[in-house]
């Protein structure tokens, strides 16, 4: 801490102690409407929002066949050029929505189980999901030679089942965060010994093709994963982000949440069924893009500080994240197309690291 | 709020067994909180005090037997509705990563606030009056991990207060506290009890203590009440010795005159 005032600890001690820091109050119609403003994590989300947009519109101009930018909004209405209208209509929109549909639900997946686990590692990669999902799609395209869809079936049922079987292994008067995240990890390992095992019996092209989906990619994706991915996230977001406040409050403890009224049993299980399910749809859609469910929440709280989870926050940096992340992957290398699972990873992880490593830097300061 | 009835108390239990899964902690067990008293818990270690606690705030459903709260089975209110009227400050809690002080303390609003109503004047009042008392108001913009460990209880204390409920449950809210903390505590819960007409129990682990604020002691052992009342009537050294195996002598407390717990000097003394 420095010894002059900053201007804003000088603002901090204007501010009357009771009010959290970096909010206001609003109070409106003579406090019939009273709420607390956080003008910070406000201007954030509209940055991201502003991310989501541009990459968006960048994405669906640019590639191996350039659309001039002003002639796009022709081609995403369906005037236009009719190679305009293929690329932009058939191709480009529809993998850029996915990719923000996708990023969403994963990013408030992993902040709803990581609020529930109380652990940053409690994310569907490292709780089971992920890796139960993955082996049900290996197995539904190795040992049943399954179509798209029954594959996408198979890993949210794959999916969902190992979430149940570490959450009941895991469970004991309650479910304990570390506890979730150590079975999972158990579990992860042993079904990834069956993957292994059914990868080495399996025919090289086969096992060329699980082996893509299980990095996770949107190539070639159209208006179904799109309908499919924006109806889950229109039912169960608003869901998720209704039991938000919940959420933090359970993040005091089971029986401070409790004591304050909060019910924290049906809280419990229908954030963590919404979850799997959102998580499931994504999976299904895009196979197990890795990475965005454990940092999306993570980048969110610390760029937004809310000191708790925040679940708008993590779906906004989902979708920033997975739109800018597969936007790379088509354009880094080109014409060569990377999978989207190896960029998040890698641009996820970066920042991540430099986020931690600047806030620890200032803390020792 | 209506007076309470006739016979009996706002918060009180009968026939209750707790436990937890199959492990039974206490059973048939009555407890009644005498309304306005300021009634402490003491009992060895995992004799089951918190468990008793967390009934009594239905925090722990009974798997048999009911706790009422103003003459009604406290599972039948809404959750928000218990918490209106009695808070619970529980033995250990967690503070969010980079969670504010003023924030935690705010989080004692929650009971009070609809989805029109997240921030008024009021909220911001009490919240203020909350940390004033508990003397953490220049934290309140500080990160609540930066905060020692007795700072800590005492932001969780206050939060508790910001609850505003006539009834408080505290479980052991003086560890991590120096004695100097310690007593300020215990004068505040006195001060609450005696100015305000609050019901407090409070978890302690010091005996002293206890006599010297309680108006009320419930002694337990093995899940079991062995016994209660005031502690000038209640504490005597053969029932420390029972409930405690502990060897003492009772004298008066030359400060308050309340019974007052010497251990005897065991060192080099064959019992
Ligand atoms: N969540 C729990 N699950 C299982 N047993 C518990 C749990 N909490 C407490 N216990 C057990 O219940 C008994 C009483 O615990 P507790 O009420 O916390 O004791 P005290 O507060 O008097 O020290 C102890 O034996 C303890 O091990
Ligand atoms: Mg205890």
């Amino acid at each position: 801490m420095s010894s002059t005032l900053t201007p804003r600890a000088r603002a901090r001690a204007r501010q009357s102690p009771a009010t959290p820091r970096g909010a206001r109050p609003l109070r409106l119609f003579g406090e019939r409407l009273s709420l607390l403003v956080r003008p910070r994590t406000l201007a954030l989300c509209l940055v991201l929002v502003a991310v989501c947009v541009l990459t968006l519109v960048v994405s669906v101009a640019v590639g191996d066949y350039e659309i001039p930018l002003p002639a796009v909004p022709a081609a995403v209405a369906g005037y236009g050029e009719r190679l305009d209208v293929f690329f932009v209509q058939g191709v480009r929109l529809p993998r850029a929505l996915t990719a923000l549909g996708v990023g969403a639900a994963l990013g408030i997946a992993g902040a709803v189980f990581q609020s529930l686990s109380r652990n940053a590692l409690g994310s569907p990669d490292i709780i089971g999901f992920t890796s139960g999902a993955a082996t049900g799609a290996v197995a539904a395209i190795l040992v049943f030679g399954a179509s798209r869809v029954a594959v996408s079936l198979g890993a949210i049922a794959a999916g969902l089942a190992t979430a149940a079987l570490v959450y009941l292994l895991a469970m004991k008067n309650g479910v304990q965060g570390y506890r979730l995240v150590l079975v999972g990890i158990g579990v992860s390992a042993m079904l990834g010994a069956v993957r292994d095992y059914l990868m080495t019996r399996a025919e090289l092209t086969e096992a060329l093709g699980a082996q893509i989906w299980m990095i996770g990619s949107l190539n070639g994706r159209g208006w179904p994963e799109v309908v499919a991915v924006w109806v889950c996230l229109a039912v169960l977001g608003p869901l998720l982000v209704g039991l938000g406040q919940r959420l933090r409050f359970m993040e005091l403890g089971d029986d401070t949440a409790r004591g304050l009224g909060v019910p924290t049993g049906p809280t419990q299980a229908i954030a963590l069924a919404g979850a799997s399910a959102l998580t499931g749809a994504a999976i299904a859609v895009a196979g197990p893009v890795g990475f965005v469910a454990l940092a999306a929440p993570q980048l969110a709280r610390r760029l937004l500080r809310t000191g708790g989870t925040t679940l708008v926050g993590s779906a906004l940096m989902g979708a920033a994240l997975l739109v800018v992340a597969d936007l790379v992957a088509q354009r880094a290398l080109a014409p060569t197309q990377l999978p989207v699972g190896v960029v998040t990873a890698v641009i996820g992880g970066s920042y991540l690291i430099w986020l931690l490593y600047t806030e620890w830097r200032g803390r020792r300061a | 709020m209506s007076t309470p009835s006739d016979a009996t108390s706002r918060l009180h239990g009968q026939d209750l067994t707790l436990a937890y899964e199959q492990r039974v902690i206490s059973r048939d067990l009555a407890v009644t909180i005498p309304d306005h008293s300021f009634t402490v818990i003491v009992g060895p270690n995992a004799c089951g005090k918190s468990t008793l606690l967390r009934a009594l705030s239905r925090t722990l459903k009974p798997a048999h037997g009911h706790v009422h709260l103003d003459g009604r089975v406290i599972n039948s209110y809404p959750a928000k509705e218990v918490a209106r009227r009695l808070g619970l400050l529980p033995q250990a809690s967690i503070a969010p990563d980079g969670i504010g002080v003023a924030d935690l303390v705010a989080r004692g609003r929650f009971p009070h606030q609809g989805f029109l109503r997240q921030w008024s004047k009021q909220d911001e009042a009490v919240v203020a009056e909350a940390m004033a008392s508990t003397g953490v108001s220049e934290l309140a913009h500080r990160s609540v991990d930066e905060l020692s460990g007795g700072q800590r209880q005492r932001v969780w204390l206050a939060m508790v207060l910001a609850q505003q409920t006539p009834l408080l449950l505290l479980d052991e809210p003086t560890t991590y506290l120096d004695i100097a903390h310690q007593m300020d505590m215990l004068d505040l819960c006195a001060q609450l009890h005696d100015e305000r007409g609050h019901t407090l129990v409070a978890v302690l682990h010091d005996l002293n203590h206890a006599c010297r604020y309680a108006t009320h002691l419930i002694v337990m052992k093995e899940g079991m009440i062995v016994a209660e009342g005031h502690p000038a009537t209640v504490v005597t050294a053969d029932l420390v010795q029972d409930v405690f195996g502990l060897p003492v002598r009772v004298i008066p407390d030359p400060e308050t005159g309340t019974p007052m717990i010497v251990p005897l000097d065991r060192r080099g003394v064959s019992r």
